[in-house]
Protein backbone atom coordinates (compact mmCIF):
# COMPACT_ATOMS: atom_id res chain seq x y z
CA UNK A 1 0.00 0.00 0.00
CA UNK A 2 2.88 2.38 0.93
CA UNK A 3 4.25 1.44 -2.77
CA UNK A 4 1.59 2.67 -4.00
CA UNK A 5 1.56 6.08 -2.18
CA UNK A 6 4.37 6.96 -2.69
CA UNK A 7 4.74 7.53 -6.54
CA UNK A 8 1.87 10.24 -6.17
CA UNK A 9 2.68 11.28 -2.93
CA UNK A 10 6.28 11.10 -1.86
CA UNK A 11 6.20 12.20 1.76
CA UNK A 12 4.49 9.11 3.39
CA UNK A 13 4.18 8.63 6.99
CA UNK A 14 3.15 5.84 9.31
CA UNK A 15 2.02 5.71 12.57
CA UNK A 16 2.86 2.38 14.56
CA UNK A 17 0.23 3.10 17.33
CA UNK A 18 2.12 0.17 19.38
CA UNK A 19 1.66 -2.98 16.79
CA UNK A 20 2.99 -6.44 17.36
CA UNK A 21 3.48 -7.60 14.15
CA UNK A 22 6.07 -6.76 11.74
CA UNK A 23 3.70 -4.03 9.63
CA UNK A 24 6.22 -0.86 11.11
CA UNK A 25 8.92 -2.76 9.64
CA UNK A 26 7.52 -3.30 6.65
CA UNK A 27 6.59 0.08 5.44
CA UNK A 28 9.67 1.26 6.78
CA UNK A 29 10.94 -1.07 4.03
CA UNK A 30 8.74 -0.04 1.33
CA UNK A 31 9.88 3.96 2.00
CA UNK A 32 7.53 5.14 4.76
CA UNK A 33 8.60 7.10 7.83
CA UNK A 34 7.58 5.66 10.68
CA UNK A 35 6.83 7.00 14.09
CA UNK A 36 6.03 4.67 16.93
CA UNK A 37 3.90 4.85 19.54
CA UNK A 38 5.41 2.86 22.57
CA UNK A 39 1.84 2.50 23.98
CA UNK A 40 -1.45 2.09 21.51
CA UNK A 41 -3.03 4.80 22.35
CA UNK A 42 -5.81 4.99 19.71
CA UNK A 43 -6.56 5.54 16.30
CA UNK A 44 -7.27 8.96 17.24
CA UNK A 45 -4.08 9.70 18.69
CA UNK A 46 -2.20 8.02 16.13
CA UNK A 47 -4.10 10.71 13.59
CA UNK A 48 -3.06 13.30 15.65
CA UNK A 49 0.86 12.41 16.07
CA UNK A 50 0.49 12.09 12.26
CA UNK A 51 -0.62 15.79 12.28
CA UNK A 52 2.23 16.80 14.13
CA UNK A 53 4.83 15.22 12.29
CA UNK A 54 3.02 16.87 9.30
CA UNK A 55 3.37 20.25 10.76
CA UNK A 56 6.94 20.07 11.75
CA UNK A 57 7.98 19.92 7.90
CA UNK A 58 7.68 23.50 7.09
CA UNK A 59 7.47 22.80 3.58
CA UNK A 60 4.04 20.92 4.07
CA UNK A 61 1.04 22.25 2.15
CA UNK A 62 -1.21 19.67 2.03
CA UNK A 63 -1.88 16.85 4.26
CA UNK A 64 -3.95 13.81 3.59
CA UNK A 65 -5.45 10.78 6.19
CA UNK A 66 -5.18 7.37 4.46
CA UNK A 67 -6.31 3.94 6.51
CA UNK A 68 -3.81 1.65 6.11
CA UNK A 69 -6.43 -1.90 5.72
CA UNK A 70 -6.07 -0.92 2.42
CA UNK A 71 -9.83 0.32 1.90
CA UNK A 72 -9.01 3.46 0.24
CA UNK A 73 -7.46 4.47 -3.53
CA UNK A 74 -4.89 6.46 -4.15
CA UNK A 75 -6.64 7.98 -7.75
CA UNK A 76 -9.46 9.21 -4.83
CA UNK A 77 -6.85 10.93 -2.53
CA UNK A 78 -4.91 12.36 -5.46
CA UNK A 79 -8.10 13.98 -6.58
CA UNK A 80 -8.88 15.65 -3.79
CA UNK A 81 -5.38 17.17 -3.15
CA UNK A 82 -5.52 18.14 -6.68
CA UNK A 83 -8.89 20.14 -5.18
CA UNK A 84 -7.30 21.70 -2.58
CA UNK A 85 -4.20 22.82 -4.84
CA UNK A 86 -7.14 24.49 -7.19
CA UNK A 87 -7.82 26.66 -4.07
CA UNK A 88 -11.51 25.05 -4.39
CA UNK A 89 -11.58 24.36 -0.76
CA UNK A 90 -9.39 23.95 2.29
CA UNK A 91 -10.75 20.54 3.61
CA UNK A 92 -11.93 17.73 1.41
CA UNK A 93 -13.86 14.93 3.13
CA UNK A 94 -14.02 11.87 1.16
CA UNK A 95 -18.07 9.77 0.98
CA UNK A 96 -18.73 6.89 0.02
CA UNK A 97 -22.30 7.81 -0.35
CA UNK A 98 -21.73 9.92 -3.45
CA UNK A 99 -21.95 7.97 -6.20
CA UNK A 100 -22.57 4.23 -6.77
CA UNK A 101 -18.97 2.88 -6.61
CA UNK A 102 -19.24 1.58 -2.35
CA UNK A 103 -21.77 -0.80 -1.89
CA UNK A 104 -21.72 -1.24 2.42
CA UNK A 105 -24.20 -3.92 3.92
CA UNK A 106 -27.18 -2.39 5.00
CA UNK A 107 -26.52 -3.27 8.86
CA UNK A 108 -23.10 -0.95 8.32
CA UNK A 109 -25.20 1.90 6.37
CA UNK A 110 -27.80 2.01 8.82
CA UNK A 111 -25.19 2.92 11.35
CA UNK A 112 -22.91 5.05 8.80
CA UNK A 113 -26.49 6.95 8.41
CA UNK A 114 -27.34 7.66 11.78
CA UNK A 115 -23.85 8.62 12.78
CA UNK A 116 -24.11 11.31 9.78
CA UNK A 117 -27.36 12.56 11.27
CA UNK A 118 -25.73 12.77 14.74
CA UNK A 119 -22.79 14.69 13.10
CA UNK A 120 -24.85 16.93 10.83
CA UNK A 121 -27.03 18.03 14.12
CA UNK A 122 -24.01 18.76 16.21
CA UNK A 123 -21.72 19.99 14.26
CA UNK A 124 -23.26 22.33 12.00
CA UNK A 125 -21.33 21.12 9.24
CA UNK A 126 -23.29 18.87 6.86
CA UNK A 127 -21.49 15.64 5.38
CA UNK A 128 -22.87 12.65 4.07
CA UNK A 129 -20.06 10.18 5.37
CA UNK A 130 -19.19 11.31 8.80
CA UNK A 131 -16.69 8.48 9.29
CA UNK A 132 -14.43 8.63 6.64
CA UNK A 133 -11.16 8.06 7.41
CA UNK A 134 -10.27 9.68 3.56
CA UNK A 135 -9.44 13.46 4.03
CA UNK A 136 -7.06 15.95 2.93
CA UNK A 137 -6.44 19.36 4.74
CA UNK A 138 -4.63 22.48 4.11
CA UNK A 139 -1.48 23.26 6.49
CA UNK A 140 -3.69 26.07 8.19
CA UNK A 141 -6.55 23.81 8.53
CA UNK A 142 -4.16 21.45 9.96
CA UNK A 143 -2.35 23.50 12.61
CA UNK A 144 -5.93 25.06 13.96
CA UNK A 145 -7.25 21.07 14.80
CA UNK A 146 -5.69 18.94 17.66
CA UNK A 147 -7.72 15.70 18.43
CA UNK A 148 -7.66 15.16 22.07
CA UNK A 149 -10.40 11.89 21.60
CA UNK A 150 -7.94 8.89 21.36
CA UNK A 151 -10.42 6.12 20.42
CA UNK A 152 -12.88 6.14 17.98
CA UNK A 153 -14.51 9.13 18.79
CA UNK A 154 -12.12 11.10 16.87
CA UNK A 155 -13.87 11.13 13.55
CA UNK A 156 -16.88 13.48 15.03
CA UNK A 157 -14.09 15.63 17.41
CA UNK A 158 -12.25 16.05 13.87
CA UNK A 159 -15.46 17.58 12.38
CA UNK A 160 -16.77 19.37 14.82
CA UNK A 161 -13.30 21.09 15.13
CA UNK A 162 -13.20 21.83 11.51
CA UNK A 163 -16.70 23.60 11.20
CA UNK A 164 -15.58 25.91 14.12
CA UNK A 165 -12.32 26.46 12.21
CA UNK A 166 -14.81 27.81 9.49
CA UNK A 167 -12.38 26.82 6.86
CA UNK A 168 -14.41 26.14 3.30
CA UNK A 169 -15.04 22.22 3.20
CA UNK A 170 -16.22 19.95 0.18
CA UNK A 171 -16.89 16.12 -0.86
CA UNK A 172 -14.97 13.83 -2.41
CA UNK A 173 -16.70 10.90 -4.01
CA UNK A 174 -14.74 8.12 -3.01
CA UNK A 175 -14.52 4.30 -3.57
CA UNK A 176 -14.16 2.51 -0.41
CA UNK A 177 -12.63 -1.49 -0.59
CA UNK A 178 -14.62 -3.69 1.77
CA UNK A 179 -11.84 -6.57 2.06
CA UNK A 180 -12.13 -9.18 5.05
CA UNK A 181 -8.70 -7.67 6.23
CA UNK A 182 -10.27 -4.50 6.43
CA UNK A 183 -13.49 -6.05 8.36
CA UNK A 184 -11.94 -7.49 10.69
CA UNK A 185 -10.22 -4.42 11.52
CA UNK A 186 -13.12 -2.48 10.96
CA UNK A 187 -15.74 -0.72 13.64
CA UNK A 188 -18.29 -3.20 15.00
CA UNK A 189 -21.45 -1.72 15.18
CA UNK A 190 -21.63 -1.66 18.89
CA UNK A 191 -18.29 0.74 19.24
CA UNK A 192 -21.01 3.19 18.30
CA UNK A 193 -21.61 3.27 22.04
CA UNK A 194 -18.25 3.51 22.58
CA UNK A 195 -18.11 6.37 20.86
CA UNK A 196 -21.22 8.46 22.25
CA UNK A 197 -19.56 7.65 25.20
CA UNK A 198 -16.76 8.94 24.66
CA UNK A 199 -17.84 12.18 23.23
CA UNK A 200 -20.30 12.81 26.06
CA UNK A 201 -17.77 12.24 28.80
CA UNK A 202 -15.32 14.11 26.80
CA UNK B 1 -38.53 14.91 52.60
CA UNK B 2 -35.11 16.47 53.64
CA UNK B 3 -33.21 13.45 52.66
CA UNK B 4 -35.21 13.20 49.64
CA UNK B 5 -34.05 16.76 48.55
CA UNK B 6 -30.10 16.17 49.98
CA UNK B 7 -30.22 12.90 47.67
CA UNK B 8 -31.27 14.30 44.22
CA UNK B 9 -29.01 17.40 45.15
CA UNK B 10 -26.06 15.35 45.99
CA UNK B 11 -27.01 13.05 42.60
CA UNK B 12 -27.50 15.90 40.29
CA UNK B 13 -24.45 17.76 41.51
CA UNK B 14 -22.04 14.20 41.36
CA UNK B 15 -23.07 14.10 37.46
CA UNK B 16 -22.56 17.46 36.70
CA UNK B 17 -19.22 17.21 37.93
CA UNK B 18 -18.69 14.10 36.18
CA UNK B 19 -19.49 15.98 32.88
CA UNK B 20 -17.37 18.99 33.56
CA UNK B 21 -13.93 17.99 32.76
CA UNK B 22 -12.24 20.50 35.43
CA UNK B 23 -8.27 20.23 35.57
CA UNK B 24 -7.63 18.65 39.38
CA UNK B 25 -5.52 21.76 41.36
CA UNK B 26 -4.77 21.81 44.92
CA UNK B 27 -7.95 23.09 45.93
CA UNK B 28 -10.09 20.19 44.64
CA UNK B 29 -7.46 18.01 46.70
CA UNK B 30 -7.58 19.80 49.57
CA UNK B 31 -11.18 19.60 49.67
CA UNK B 32 -11.26 15.97 49.07
CA UNK B 33 -8.58 15.17 51.74
CA UNK B 34 -11.10 17.12 54.10
CA UNK B 35 -13.93 15.22 53.40
CA UNK B 36 -12.53 12.14 53.63
CA UNK B 37 -11.60 13.15 57.50
CA UNK B 38 -14.97 13.86 57.63
CA UNK B 39 -16.54 10.57 56.30
CA UNK B 40 -13.93 8.69 58.50
CA UNK B 41 -15.03 11.35 61.71
CA UNK B 42 -18.80 10.10 61.04
CA UNK B 43 -18.24 6.44 60.54
CA UNK B 44 -16.21 6.36 63.97
CA UNK B 45 -19.17 8.56 65.53
CA UNK B 46 -21.26 6.03 63.85
CA UNK B 47 -19.68 3.09 65.50
CA UNK B 48 -19.02 4.86 68.52
CA UNK B 49 -22.56 5.96 69.30
CA UNK B 50 -25.20 3.80 66.46
CA UNK B 51 -28.12 5.73 68.39
CA UNK B 52 -26.76 9.15 67.03
CA UNK B 53 -27.31 8.03 63.45
CA UNK B 54 -30.99 7.15 64.23
CA UNK B 55 -31.23 10.48 65.79
CA UNK B 56 -29.90 12.36 62.52
CA UNK B 57 -32.30 9.80 60.22
CA UNK B 58 -35.23 10.49 61.91
CA UNK B 59 -34.08 14.47 61.50
CA UNK B 60 -33.73 14.16 57.88
CA UNK B 61 -36.80 11.74 57.19
CA UNK B 62 -35.17 8.24 56.98
CA UNK B 63 -36.75 5.32 59.03
CA UNK B 64 -33.67 3.84 60.31
CA UNK B 65 -30.13 4.74 61.21
CA UNK B 66 -28.29 2.34 59.04
CA UNK B 67 -30.96 3.22 55.88
CA UNK B 68 -28.88 6.40 56.20
CA UNK B 69 -25.89 5.10 56.22
CA UNK B 70 -26.60 3.39 53.38
CA UNK B 71 -27.57 6.53 51.25
CA UNK B 72 -24.51 8.49 52.35
CA UNK B 73 -22.21 5.73 51.38
CA UNK B 74 -24.23 5.63 48.13
CA UNK B 75 -23.46 9.19 47.38
CA UNK B 76 -20.45 8.72 48.64
CA UNK B 77 -19.48 6.19 45.76
CA UNK B 78 -20.77 8.47 43.30
CA UNK B 79 -18.25 10.89 44.39
CA UNK B 80 -15.57 8.75 44.31
CA UNK B 81 -16.47 7.47 40.87
CA UNK B 82 -16.78 10.89 39.67
CA UNK B 83 -13.59 11.82 41.31
CA UNK B 84 -11.31 9.10 39.42
CA UNK B 85 -13.02 9.15 36.27
CA UNK B 86 -11.66 12.48 35.81
CA UNK B 87 -8.50 11.90 37.36
CA UNK B 88 -8.07 8.81 34.43
CA UNK B 89 -9.18 11.00 31.51
CA UNK B 90 -6.33 13.61 33.19
CA UNK B 91 -3.74 10.43 33.29
CA UNK B 92 -4.70 9.56 30.13
CA UNK B 93 -4.05 12.77 28.43
CA UNK B 94 -0.65 13.21 29.73
CA UNK B 95 0.20 9.71 28.66
CA UNK B 96 -0.76 10.59 25.43
CA UNK B 97 1.17 13.71 25.11
CA UNK B 98 4.07 11.98 26.62
CA UNK B 99 4.19 8.97 23.96
CA UNK B 100 3.34 11.28 21.26
CA UNK B 101 6.78 13.34 22.23
CA UNK B 102 8.64 10.28 22.04
CA UNK B 103 7.14 9.25 19.19
CA UNK B 104 8.12 12.37 17.48
CA UNK B 105 12.06 12.22 18.99
CA UNK B 106 12.40 9.39 17.75
CA UNK B 107 11.98 9.23 14.48
CA UNK B 108 13.63 7.11 12.18
CA UNK B 109 13.84 7.88 8.24
CA UNK B 110 13.04 4.76 6.19
CA UNK B 111 15.04 1.93 5.83
CA UNK B 112 13.86 0.98 2.07
CA UNK B 113 16.12 1.30 -0.47
CA UNK B 114 13.42 3.07 -2.58
CA UNK B 115 13.46 5.27 0.43
CA UNK B 116 12.65 9.00 0.09
CA UNK B 117 15.03 11.81 0.62
CA UNK B 118 14.74 13.47 4.48
CA UNK B 119 13.63 16.82 4.72
CA UNK B 120 14.93 16.73 8.18
CA UNK B 121 18.59 16.76 9.37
Amino acid sequence: MVRGLLPTFPQVVCVDDGSRDGSAQAASEAGAVVVRHALNLGQGAALQTGFSYALDDPAMRYVVTFDADGQHQVPDAAAMVERLRRDEADVVFGSRFLDERTRPGLLKRVVLKTAVHYSNATTGLHLTDAHNGLRALTRPVCAAIEITQNRMAHASELVHQIAQTEARTVEQPVHILYTDYSRAKGQSVLNGVNILTELFFK
Amino acid sequence: MLIQIILVAGLVIGGGLLLVARPVNARHLALRRLGLLAFVAFGVLAIVAPSITSWVAHRVGVGRGADLLLYLMFAAFLAFVATTGRRHRELERQLTVLTRRIALDEVRPPSGSDAQSSHRP
